[in-house]
């Protein structure tokens, strides 16, 4: 195949098309800019299909007494006060706007049935009042069909199944981007004046996950490598529940809307466990009886009466999903899991099979196609599975754009908005809203600049070399062998919960990966290779693998999506700092950073109005 | 299960053939599992597409002994012990490699229809028996299999002339909002060709998200031409009265 590249030229080049570039390409074109959009699968696959619950907006439709402020506190403690304090209050104000825009735009939400005809929210875990904007269980694919539907009307130019292998820059400053197009193998370059990257996530540096095949840390690598910051990298949520059974799907998502719509867990005793894992962070916020949960549920959930006027609390299993998935590993851990190793997520006996088609079903689908189980007669079993990356490229909260000049980043691939946890529902709105602002600021940005940055084309030919090593090398192994490998190494070494010594050894399982990469092998041509792509990829996921440990390591505390077991609970000392990654010549360097924090100002109003408990921020700040 | 035999298509625009895979099943597995493992031990540049493998995302259609399906959605318990299994690519898109097909044509198909146009005035109120009817029409995840079993595109090749099941959904969704404001009729009586269907529900059968195709998107699109265009009442009473 010859090294004959194709070149484009935009005055914004958006990598990623999931719900974040999408949002990002349509603003950039609205402001005039030439907008390209370049996606590794086909338009409209991207992991934004696969969001289910809904979409996280204070449109207090259902319960007046929501506001961007308790959405705010909501995220803030969710995140265990990791959060970048400015991204979460920007992404609370601004997400109503951006769910009434998608609805401008074609998006059909589930409506409300209280005669007014408005967007129906429902529960999840970790916000205090009803506040996802949903669509059945299949709010992801409503989000990104709408904004596929409206950027193909919107001047933007779709270069799909094209992966950039590396980003290209003119001195300090963003300049480009090359790789190559799948079908063909192909190279082509991008020459751009901005780019912003909006991969997603990780998942798949984990054996036990939730996410395709494309979450492969394209974003966080290729920023990386191009002088970006990373930030907050330790912070991994594991979704409590995942699919146990049977082995082939292991990992794959069970909405959260499950337990929206009434669902309760329970382990091998028939016990429902979640009552004696209520940390003090959620303590008088949750029942702590069977009675006060079931009660709130008869109320709230089936006869559907005003969560305002109902003195009950809601059930303990509506609490993050950090705290789900570290009470669900206990439970399996203490030997009260199932046969399968999880635990039962029982729907069957709370709702009628009605309900639960009509409110879930895709989740029927997926367990009645995939499983044999009708979940309308008995429980799934259901254990944690690598859902999401918290941290990524580390970015200014007010315009997405990261310490290159020029490169920005929205979505899950940057850092700040959820701190060590997020909360469901907030992945959706936060692709719209710092989609937005990315998109905004990257026109911004590229509208200053006269002409194109320059790019090195001498640089071309050594990348042009890299890309076709896996050809060149004789007799190594199969990319797929190593990415198993390193999906058991990181599953071990960086998982849900994680150590010293366990880490060190993964930091030098990593290392000798690393060396047998350089002798990955692939067959036959560039047309069409699954077995080179993932080659390819493998680079950037040893570079994540390995900023993952590192930030882990150095956080000497426990967080949200961030375990040790030989630091447990918070500490003072790491409660205001933000890891930091970052190359330093051949090397990766790990640095402290102070976080930033939620002014007084702010912090004595939302104190004074009830929001937010003083005792909560001391303990959440290690300082009770 | 044991082992089963793979005949999976290999091949490009050039030409190819079917190729025998003998791969151990476990438990569980599905038909996308198969192809994977032989990736990983076989034959690591077998091109096919996948994404979610759920069932959500609509990128691993092919047609498994010759019937249009998701491969992620096929369970391998389905098939016999030593049956041989054939995989081939969407015979009615154009071959790029293996298993994958080059669908471009969707894409163009949709570009060519007019987006969600609300209504002027329109206040955002309404209420889900409404939205209800949409709805099915957006569980749509575009796994093309509906225009891949279409005769009207499969056999008779009328690419460009017809624009295919899905998007008859899609038009429908648009057209049955209760808050959209155009009116593509004649778009689909002409450009469209809605016409060349002749109800044979083959869409229906193949569709993973169970829409009901035919029943709830094309007959009622069918319907609204025949009124505007062939209802010799109607054509009476606009020459009389004037009108469209």
């Amino acid at each position: 195949m010859s090294d004959n590249y194709q070149t484009f030229e935009y005055d914004v080049l958006v990598i990623g098309a999931g719900g974040a570039g999408l949002r990002a390409a349509i603003e950039a074109s609205a402001a005039g800019c030439k907008t390209g959009l370049v996606c590794k699968s086909l338009l409209g696959k991207a992991h934004t299909v696969m969001a289910e619950g809904g979409i996280a907006a204070a449109l207090a439709t259902v319960d007046s007494r929501d506001s961007w402020q308790q959405h705010f506190c909501d995220s803030m403690i969710g995140g265990n006060l990791g959060n970048h304090w400015r991204m979460a209050q920007i992404h609370a104000q601004q997400a109503p706007d951006r769910v009434r825009e998608l609805e401008k735009w074609g998006a059909v939400f589930d409506r409300t049935s209280d005669g007014k005809g408005n967007i129906n929210v429902r529960h999840f875990g970790g916000h205090t009042y009803k506040r996802l904007a949903h669509v059945g269980d299949r709010t992801g694919l409503e989000l990104i069909r709408t904004l596929q539907d409206k950027g193909i009307h919107s001047g933007i130019e779709v270069h799909m199944e094209c992966t950039i292998y590396s980003l290209m820059k003119d001195g300090d400053r963003i300049a480009g981007a090359y790789g190559y197009f799948r079908e063909t193998g192909r190279p082509v370059l991008y020459r751009a004046k901005s780019i912003i990257v909006s991969t997603g996530g990780i998942g798949k540096l984990y054996f036990i996950n939730s996410n395709s095949w494309e979450c492969a840390g394209d974003g966080f690598g290729l920023s990386y490598l191009a002088g970006a910051e990373l930030a907050d990298m330790e912070y991994i949520q594991f979704h409590p529940t995942g699919m146990v059974w049977p082995p082939s799907v292991r990992g794959l998502l069970i909405t959260e809307g499950v337990r929206g719509e009434g669902g309760i867990l329970k382990n091998n005793k028939g016990e429902r466990f979640m009552f004696k894992y209520i940390p003090p962070k959620y303590q008088g916020k949750y029942a702590e009886t069977e009675e006060e949960a079931n009660a709130w549920f008869q109320k709230v959930v089936i006869e559907g009466v005003k969560e305002e006027t109902v003195k009950e609390r809601k059930p303990p299993e509506l609490m993050s999903r950090d705290v789900v998935a570290r009470a669900l590993w206990n439970e399996i851990k203490e030997g009260r899991g199932t046969e399968h190793g999880g635990v039962y997520l029982d729907i069957a006996s709370r709702r009628t099979p009605e309900d639960i088609k009509k409110k879930l079903p895709s989740m029927y689908h997926q367990f009645k196609q995939l499983a044999d189980v009708d979940i309308t007669k008995v429980p799934m079993e259901t254990g944690p599975t690598c859902h999401y990356m918290m941290g990524g490229v580390k970015v200014d909260p007010e315009t997405q754009m990261s310490n290159v000049p020029g490169l920005f980043a929205a979505g899950e691939c940057a850092a700040g908005m959820h701190g060590s946890n997020r909360l469901g529902g907030n992945s959706l709105s936060d692709l719209v809203v710092f989609g937005k602002l990315a998109g905004e600021h990257a026109a911004i940005y590229a509208k200053k600049l006269k002409d194109f940055p320059k790019i090195d084309e001498s640089k071309l030919a050594g990348l042009n070399k890299e890309m076709n090593q896996p050809f060149e090398n004789q007799g190594g192994e199969v990319s797929y062998k190593i990415l198993a490998d390193l999906q058991h190494i990181m599953e071990k070494g960086a998982g849900m919960f994680r150590e010293e010594p366990t880490m060190d050894q993964c930091l030098k399982e990593l290392e000798g990966l690393k060396e047998r990469v350089k002798k990955v092998t692939a067959e036959g041509n560039r047309m069409f290779n699954p077995g080179w792509h993932v080659a390819l990829d493998l680079r950037n996921m040893l570079a994540v693998g390995e900023a993952i440990v590192r930030a882990a390591k150095e956080r000497k505390e426990s967080r949200g999506g961030h375990t040790r077991t030989d630091f447990t609970g918070y500490s003072r000392e790491f409660a205001k700092k933000r890891i930091l990654i970052r190359q330093k010549g051949e090397k990766m360097e790990v640095v402290r950073e102070d976080l930033p924090q939620i002014p007084a100002e702010l912090e004595k109003e939302l104190v004074d109005a009830h929001l937010l408990k003083p005792e909560i921020l001391k303990q959440l700040r290690g300082e009770a | 299960m044991g082992k089963v035999n793979m005949r999976v298509y290999r091949g490009n625009s050039e030409g190819g053939q079917l190729k025998d895979y003998q791969v151990e099943v476990e438990e569980g597995m599905v038909v996308l599992d198969v192809i994977h493992k032989i990736q990983a031990t076989q034959s690591s540049d077998l091109a096919c597409r996948w994404n979610c493998k759920a069932g959500k995302c609509g990128s691993c259609s092919a047609e498994v002994n010759g019937k249009p399906r998701l491969m992620c959605m096929t369970r391998m318990n389905e098939f016999k012990e030593g049956e041989t299994l054939t995989i081939t690519p969407m015979k009615t898109f154009p071959l790029m490699k293996d298993l994958a097909t080059d669908v471009s044509y969707n894409y163009q198909v949709n570009k060519r229809i007019p987006p969600f146009t609300p209504r002027e005035g329109t206040d955002w109120h309404w209420e889900q028996e409404d939205a209800d009817r949409v709805q099915e029409f957006r569980k749509c995840i575009e796994c093309f299999l509906c225009q891949d079993t279409c005769h009207v595109l499969r056999d008779h090749d009328k690419m460009g002339k017809f624009a295919g099941p899905r998007f008859f959904v899609r038009i429908a969704s648009l057209e049955m909002h209760p808050l959209d404001g155009l009116d593509r009729t004649a778009l689909l009586k002409d450009e469209h060709g809605l016409g060349y269907c002749n109800i044979t529900k083959c869409c229906t059968e193949v569709c993973p998200e169970s829409i009901h195709i035919t029943d709830n998107a094309i007959i009622p699109l069918k319907e609204r031409v025949v009124d505007k265009y062939y209802d010799p009442l109607r054509i009476l009473w606009n020459k009389v009265f004037g009108g469209r």
